[in-house]
């Protein structure tokens, strides 16, 4: 198992910058999730708080969005988190005595709560992945923020004309070969683009390669029924502010059976009323202004 | 009165639409006192209404909403729209009562029921437009220009707006008889039945929906309210809901519309509204043990400790088994006062369960919890307020509360002629 991923990871390390598709990604498919998408892998044990992703991201996104440019000399709380000016930012936890920082954003999941959501998929899962918003479908009804898991979709509550705002994987850059602003911009080696696969096996050959470095767990890979972004830690991902009480299985799984009733009941309940109207009809006309009920 | 619209020969086609005209207009001017305390509380509600509105639409719901991005739902739809929408369940009910199981019994209280009902979805599903960032998006899912097919809340809107249109059709010839357009009232009458079989197979979907809507936000609810039941819970308890509703409107409407009021009506209201309450007691015992179920299936054991099991104890048990008691106690003896009470409580009950699922349970865990603004509450009361003048006028001058007002059965139910003709 081990050997294989590594052999595997050989193949898959050079050329995680070109983004190619590995074959064996069938798998995904079945599960109706995108086709191997991209995503990004975060070395938490790398990541040392300089918060140039969140500069990276305003200088790429800000102006078009109606972001906030970043300040320095913010205190980095837990506390600290994404909103309507803010598409990523940088926490710092305490645990086991010492300062770690993590970049949060959208995970981008596989299966996102937020697109099947959407009653007019304004939230929309590109074919390659990101998850992005798109301003003339959306009518406001917030929906998406109720059902998302890391409670990652804002809302522009002081405007007339509001927007979601929420990291969109830098769609356009990605589509156009380019880095994610964010990933361009860490100089530490702490995020790490590329295809969900590849990024799996790297993230598996680093705690394989070092395990007393990293707790042995890959956060993403299957909370929430597996996200674009994926995470590795030296310590607990509760500690970090994760959730770890998340469904494996995927969020629109929830309300499927739901949906798939309503047409059943759609078409056999007005056969089956009109059946009882026609016997309760039969019986009073039969008796004559009998019993009430 | 209506019957001064009643054509006579062949009027001329210009003369008759004048007349029509001038009788709306006369229709339009309020009856009454005008100068009540009830019209001076609520005009000024509704004009403290327009004005938050107002700066709601020019400078985002930000300026007048406490909602944050910890809870986007507030009281705008937790209460108007998921609470309203429960409270309007009566009319299905009942329609399933007259149409299609033919207790003749309940007929006097069908039509106003109906109106209710459909107020009530037109009001307070129509203050969802208020809570919609940017509400001219609202046809998007409407005329297929982007169906959001896996959503739920697709599915709640268009069976919200099909069964606005169902009760529209059920109420529609009360309207023809107001207008006098006896053709028109045979056709709709010919109607009424498909209707109220779509109508209440909307209302099953529609009203499970609104608890389906939170099957997906399943890590943010307190597990005692959380379970894959959700939407049969919305269900079941929007039928005793809207019983409660319709007992409280009775009780309300006997006393201030006394003189819209039939024969037929007054003589059986007693009858009626405890054979209301009989239903009610049934279907709530079988709502608190369908929830016992839940809760021992679901193993909810542990979350008994501390507030939120003395909250959940107090809402399935407070306002909901003691009101179901309250009821069986009533009917038994008779006494309308426990009835009354007993529909209050349930009242209470299902706008406790309402806003524990969308609001006081939901995400339990945030430190800072949301609490509606003063200006969330008089919007809300103005809508309200809004439907009840609404209510005041159609009632007032329609028949509602009176069937054979000026149109005469001659003894035969209107519910005969529409399961003979659809039948």
């Amino acid at each position: 198992m081990i050997r294989r991923d590594f052999f595997r990871l050989l193949g898959a390390a050079g050329a995680v910058a070109a983004v190619p598709r590995p074959a064996g990604a069938q798998e995904r498919a079945r599960s109706g999730a995108t086709h191997d998408p991209v995503g990004v892998l975060v070395d938490t044990t790398k990541c040392v708080g300089c918060r140039m992703c969140e500069f990276g991201c305003y200088h790429a996104n800000g102006e078009a969005n109606g972001l906030e440019k970043p300040s320095f000399g913010e205190p980095l709380t837990p506390e600290r988190t994404t909103n309507e000016k803010r598409w990523t930012v940088v926490q710092r936890h305490v645990a086991d005595g010492r300062a770690i920082t993590v970049k949060r954003q959208c995970m981008h999941c596989l299966q996102p709560a937020c697109t099947s959501a959407c009653l007019t998929k304004a939230m929309y899962k590109t074919p390659d992945g990101p998850v992005v918003w798109r301003s003339s479908k959306c009518m406001g009804c917030r929906y998406c923020m109720v059902s998302c898991p890391f409670d990652v979709p804002k809302f522009e509550y002081h405007s007339a004309v509001p927007r979601i705002q929420k990291c969109q994987l830098c769609f356009s850059r990605v589509a156009q070969g380019e880095l994610p602003a964010c990933v361009a911009s860490c100089r530490f080696g702490a995020l790490t683009f590329g295809r969900r696969e590849n990024l799996l096996e790297e993230a598996r050959f680093r705690i394989y390669r070092d395990p007393e470095r990293y707790v042995h767990h890959i956060y993403g890979e299957h909370e929430a029924g597996g996200t674009s972004w994926l995470y590795l830690s030296a310590v607990p991902f509760e500690q970090l502010g994760f959730r770890t009480d998340l469904s494996p299985d995927g969020y629109p799984a929830m309300s499927k059976d739901f949906l798939y009733a309503v047409p059943q009941v759609d078409v056999l309940v007005p056969l089956l009323l009109l059946g009882l109207a026609r016997v309760a009809s039969d019986r009073a006309s039969g008796d004559h202004e009998g019993g009430d009920s | 009165m209506s019957a001064s619209v009643r054509p006579i020969g062949r009027p001329h086609l210009g003369t008759e639409l004048r007349r029509y005209a001038r009788f709306l207009l006369s229709e339009l001017r309020p009856k009454g006192k005008v100068l009540t305390p009830f019209n001076v509380l609520t005009t000024l509600i509704l004009l403290a209404t327009v004005a938050i509105l107002v700066v709601r639409f020019a400078f985002g719901l930000g300026a007048v909403t406490n909602l944050t991005q910890d809870q986007p739902w507030g009281l705008w739809i937790s209460f108007d729209v998921v609470t309203g929408v429960a409270f309007a369940g009566g009319a299905y009910v009942v329609t399933f009562l007259v149409y299609v199981l033919r207790v003749d019994k309940y007929e006097p209280i069908l039509r106003v029921t109906v109106l209710n009902g459909f107020l009530a979805y037109a009001f307070y599903t129509g203050a969802l437009l208020l809570d919609l960032g940017k509400p001219w998006n609202v046809v998007n899912p409407i005329i297929g220009n982007s169906f959001g097919v896996s959503s739920v809340m697709f599915l709640v809107a268009w069976h919200f707006l099909l069964y606005l249109t169902a009760l529209f059709f059920e109420f529609s010839p009360a309207v023809a008889e107001w207008l006098g357009l006896r053709r028109v009232r045979r056709v709709l009458t010919q109607l009424t039945l498909g209707g109220v079989i779509l109508g209440i197979t909307l209302s099953l979907l529609h009203q499970s929906g609104l608890g389906a809507l939170y099957l997906v936000a399943r890590e943010k609810i307190h597990p005692l309210w959380y379970s894959e039941f959700l939407p049969l819970m919305f269900l079941v308890s929007s039928i005793f809901a809207g019983l409660a509703m319709v007992i409280v409107e009775g009780s309300v409407s006997a006393k201030v519309f006394r003189h819209r009021i039939g024969a037929r009506l007054r003589t059986s209201h007693e009858d009626i509204m405890l054979g209301l309450a009989r239903i009610s007691a049934a279907v709530m015992l079988a709502y608190v043990f369908a929830q016992i179920l839940v809760f021992v299936h679901a193993q909810r054991g542990p979350y008994l400790r501390g507030f939120w099991g003395f909250w959940y104890v107090l809402e399935l048990g407070g306002f909901v088994l003691v009101p179901a008691v309250l009821y069986v106690y009533g009917v038994h003896e008779r006494r309308m006062p426990v009835v009354r009470l007993a529909a209050i409580l349930t009242i209470v009950g299902i706008v406790l369960n309402r806003l524990n699922v969308s609001i006081i349970a939901f995400k339990w865990y945030a430190p800072v919890r949301y609490v509606p603004s003063w200006m969330e509450v008089v919007v809300t009361l103005g809508v309200i307020s809004a439907e009840l003048w609404v209510f005041r006028w159609v009632v007032n001058r329609m028949p509602v509360l009176d069937f054979a007002m000026g149109h005469g059965e001659h003894g035969s139910s209107a519910a005969r002629h529409a399961v003979r003709s659809a039948a």
